[in-house]
This record gives C-alpha cells, structure tokens and sequence, in this order.
C-alpha cells in the first residue's frame, strides 16, 4: 500500500495562549474508505517525534508507516472496514504548520515567535480537518503517550463527536519526572551553540544538541530489561575497552546512531515547542477535579498500559480510568505484560491488536 | 416441556442459568470477578443490559475486552470503591465471595454501588462435606471444594446459613433465593442438600 501526505490550509486557528496563526496547514493521509454514512472514520493520533505517515508505505521515502502494524487490512484497525485517519500535529516538522514553517508576515521561518501551542490546540486544528471531511463523529481517537493525551483532549473538549476513545500508554498530566526528562532534552539544544536563539535556519542546525536529547528519549523509551537484552555490556566492533572516550560499548553506538538519524527528520525548534505543550498538558486544568473534567464524556473508552513501562507508568493510566468509574463512564483497562517499556505500543502489538480489534468491531455495531 | 426442579445451563453453568433469569432487561450490571466476560456479553446481547466487569487475571481482562465487554483490570476491593453509589441495578458475586479477604465488606460494597447484589457461592454445608470432614478427620475436599487447605482460594467458606444470618446482621432483604444440587432445584434441607446458593438481596 503506497500512501501519500494531503496537505489542508486554513485561513486561522485560535491558539490557548490567546495568539492567532494564520494560515495553517494540515498534513494528513488517510487509508481505506469513508463510508456513505460517514460512520467509520478514525484519528490516529501520533507521539511526540511521529508524523501524518502512521501505516502503508510512503511515495515519498519509502518507509513504512509509525504503525504499520497496528493500521491495515485485517489489522487492528482493519482498513476494509475502517477509514483512517492520521495527521501531523501543530508544531510539528513535517507538513503541519510549525516553527520551522515561514511566516507570510516576514517571509522568514518562524523560529522562536512561533506562538506556544498546546495538545488542546493540536486537537482543535484536527478538528478543524474533521469537519473539513464532513465527518459528525470519529468512531474512536486513538493514539499512544502523546497521541493518547490528545485522544483525551478529544473525549473532553469535543464529547459530542468522539463515540469511543483508546489511550494507551498515557498520562492525564505530566509528572514531575516527566517533565524533567524533557527539560534536560530541551535544554541540550538550547546549549548548543547553533541553535542561536532558534535562527539556525540556513545555517548548521544544533545537530549535537538534538541528537543528545533524542539520546535521552530513546533511554527513557525502553526499560532496563529491553537495553540488558538488546545491548546488555557488549563492546561495539572490538574485544577490550578503548580506554578513551570513542565508542565502547554496543548501547552507545545505538544511541550515537538514533540521535543522528533523528537529526535528519527533525527540527530541533519542533523539539522545544511539542515538548513543552506534552509538559502543560493537564486534562484537570480549570476543573476542580480530574473526574469533573470528565464530566462532560460521552465516549467508550478502552484504556491500555504496559508493565515495563516507567516513563508512563502504569499509575498515571489507572488514574484517569478510577475519575472514569466515579464517573460511572463506560471504560474498559488492561495492564499489558511487556519488556519493551515505554516502545511497547509501537512494538508489542500481538495482544493490543486483539483487544483494539474486539472493542472497535463492538462499539462500531453498537454505533449503528 | 422441561422437568418440575430441573434448572437448565447457561454457557455450561446452572448459576448462570438462575442469574440470567433474575436480571431485568435494559439494566445496569456489574460482574465482580468477571472471569472473560462471557456472561456479560451474554447478557448484553440478550437482555440489552449494560455490562461492566471487574477482573483480576489480565489474560482473562484482555479476552473480556477482546470479545466487546468493558472489564477493568484490578482486585474487588478497589473495582468497587471507585464507583459512586448505586450505579448499577445489580452487582453480581458469582462463586467468588468464599475467595475474598473482607466478604462482609465486598457485600456492603455491593450494595453501595448497586441497587440489588445477586450471590451465587458454594455450599460448606452440603452433606458431602460434612462426611467428608467426619470421616477423613481431615480437612473437606468434595467436588465443590477439591483443594488442599494449603492450595484452596477459599479462605472464607460458608453455608446457606451463614450467608442467611450475615443477611440479617446486616439488615439486607433476602427477595429470591435458589439452591442448587446438579441441575436439580433444591426444596428442603437446602443447608445439607444445595451444593450452589444462589441469593438476590437488596438493602432494608
């Protein structure tokens, strides 16, 4: 299946920090077919460094999409029955308006006065393409760690038009810890020389910054269990240590390698922005309780964790699924045993493919 | 025509049979210890309810969800606190209050969070435990009760009795009850001849 990204432009979207952009485009792709009655449509809903490219293979680079396993015929979300939708969120580097975008007022890239955005404004320009496709409701919003937070912001912000929800691997809020790992990311690149206050446009990209934070991210992204097995202490290419500061061991030469490739696909003031509106993220805000931010849900939702997860632990999910139940909303939650930490939604497929393809095929009959 | 007594199965169980009998339509219902699901979703598709469970085992929580049923992932104790009270018309407990560590508070829980609690356990009365226990000298182990003390997920046995008298000492209206030997119904001497109880009791 060869995919192609859309692009949409918008006149304006109204942002949280009380800023206008103006326009906006939206990158997207789509897989399989809308139906008459508009009653099959899905948002999937990417994580912090994804893109509007989730399944098939891309005409452009020829890479399959982030969830590839999980979006096509007879998968979870079966492309013969479904039709899927995926875009890039606001802020982001590859075709959705974001601060490496040129701003018509200058002609110049935004950089830094690109206006903070925040999940509720990625959600509000997804919106905004719904409606441009006709669609009244998306039979669910899907989407793991970030891609969950917005599938949340959904089920709050827009109630009447989500019929289900399926967060996996998510947070309500960021925690302390949380954000800390993506201050120290955003801190490298900020002390990278050639970042120059986010003007490196043109010239050298802070690519030693970028490349560490992604070094940290893809720490954070696996478990110890995951690195032991995958690397454990093995030496990279040689027998005995260098006794110098080259590469040594296996696990530093995978993260040397992430980090660099990282540097090729994405924009180091994207990093900045998405990681701060992760950061502000909380469904609470301006209720005097989670749950009584929850109030206003209609959907169904189908809430899933994983074992071996520590940077969105299993606690945070279990949270958002005990203000459901005082609730008394309909939600169903599983803890998935995995090793592959945090990477298990994208990886660990065999057993989320079942439970996603079980509760999309009920609340798609109920639906009708 | 069926026989005068006899109690037919549902999914191969005669208790499921009897609660899918007393559950209305077009009601709300919790399943306590809801195993995979399959009398909620045959509930669901039958009587229209609207089905949640509560399940310990994440093998069975996953084929649960898997088969459309909306079961949570955690002990009793917790799957009932978070609810507000009387969000469901019933809670079912089915052959799992002997296996809980507080089975006076799961009750009282049960009847917070529901209007009606259904209670199916088996019976420590039956007379085969009884010769069991009078003969062996040992501790029971019957059909219903085939563990050894040291491997059984009973730690909290009981009688139609017991259950009767809990039932008063609580203050509860005993509205149906049902016992069961096979898939015969159980007339007299239901404390030495039911082996499965089968109690649907509301609050005053």
């Amino acid at each position: 299946m060869i995919v192609e990204a859309n692009t949409v432009r918008f006149d304006a979207i109204a942002l949280d920090s009380g800023a206008t952009l103006a326009p906006v485009d939206v990158a997207y792709e789509t897989y399989g077919e809308l139906n008459a009655a508009k009653t099959n449509a899905i948002l999937v809903l990417h994580a912090f460094s994804g893109d509007a490219h989730a399944a098939g293979i891309s005409a452009e680079g020829g890479k399959p999409g982030w969830w590839d396993n999980m979006i096509g015929p007879h998968k979870a979300f079966d492309t013969n029955k479904y039709f899927v939708i995926c875009t890039n969120v606001l802020g982001g580097c590859r075709g959705t308006t974001g601060p490496g975008s040129i701003n018509p007022a200058t002609g110049c890239p935004y950089a830094m006065s690109f206006p903070v955005i925040t999940i509720g404004d990625m959600v509000r320009l997804q919106k905004m393409l719904i409606d441009w496709f006709g669609i009244d409701r998306l039979l669910t919003v899907s989407g793991g760690s970030m891609g969950g937070m917005q599938a949340l912001e959904w089920a709050v912000s827009y109630p009447e038009r989500v019929v289900s929800a399926i967060p996996i691997a998510t947070t309500t809020r960021h925690s302390a810890q949380q954000i800390a790992f993506n201050e120290v990311g955003r801190q490298a690149i900020m002390a990278d020389l050639d970042w120059s206050e986010g003007n490196y446009h043109g010239k050298q990209p802070p690519a030693r910054g970028l490349s560490v934070a992604r070094m940290v991210g893809h720490i954070t992204y696996m478990s110890d269990d995951s690195m032991r097995e995958k690397f454990g202490r093995r030496l990279r290419g040689k027998e005995n240590f260098s006794f110098g500061f080259d590469v040594d061991f296996e696990v530093e030469s995978y993260l040397r390698y992430r980090g660099s490739q990282f540097v090729n696909r994405f924009d180091a003031n994207s990093y900045l922005y998405i990681t701060k509106a992760m950061d502000y993220f909380d469904l609470s805000n301006g209720h005097a309780s989670l749950a009584a931010a929850l109030e206003k849900t209609t959907a169904r939702f189908l809430v899933i964790s994983f074992s071996s997860d520590w940077l969105y632990p299993s606690y945070q999910s279990q949270e958002l699924v005990r203000a459901l139940r005082a609730r008394n909303r309909d939600v169903a939650y599983v803890e998935l045993q995995s090793n592959y930490g945090h990477d298990s939604f994208l990886v660990d497929v065999a057993e989320q493919t079942d439970l996603v393809r079980g509760f999309l095929a009920n609340t798609f009959e109920k639906a009708q | 025509m069926k026989k005068a007594g006899f109690v037919g199965e549902l999914l191969g169980r005669s208790d499921y049979a009897i609660i899918g009998e007393i559950v209305e339509p077009n009601t709300k219902v919790l399943d306590l210890g809801c195993g995979e699901g399959e009398l909620l979703e045959w509930l669901a598709s039958n009587k229209g309810v609207e089905a949640r469970g509560v399940e310990l085992a994440g093998a069975k929580v996953r084929k649960a969800i898997a088969r459309g049923v909306s079961v949570f992932q955690c002990d009793m104790d917790q799957g009932l606190a978070d609810y507000p009270d009387l969000a469901f018309d019933y809670v079912i407990l089915s052959q799992t209050l002997q296996e809980t560590q507080q089975p006076r508070k799961v009750l009282r829980e049960m009847l917070r969070v529901g209007r009606r609690a259904i209670v199916a356990f088996p019976n420590f009365g039956h007379w085969k435990v009884r010769m069991s226990m009078m003969f062996s000298g040992r501790a029971p182990r019957t059909d219903l009760f085939p563990y050894e003390w040291y491997e059984s997920p009973n730690i909290h046995i009981l009688t139609v009795q017991d259950f009767e008298a809990l039932a008063a000492l609580e203050g509860l209206t005993i509205e149906r009850r049902y016992f069961l030997a096979g898939h015969r119904k159980v007339g007299m001497l239901p404390n030495l001849l039911a082996e499965v109880a089968v109690f649907l009791v509301k609050r005053g």
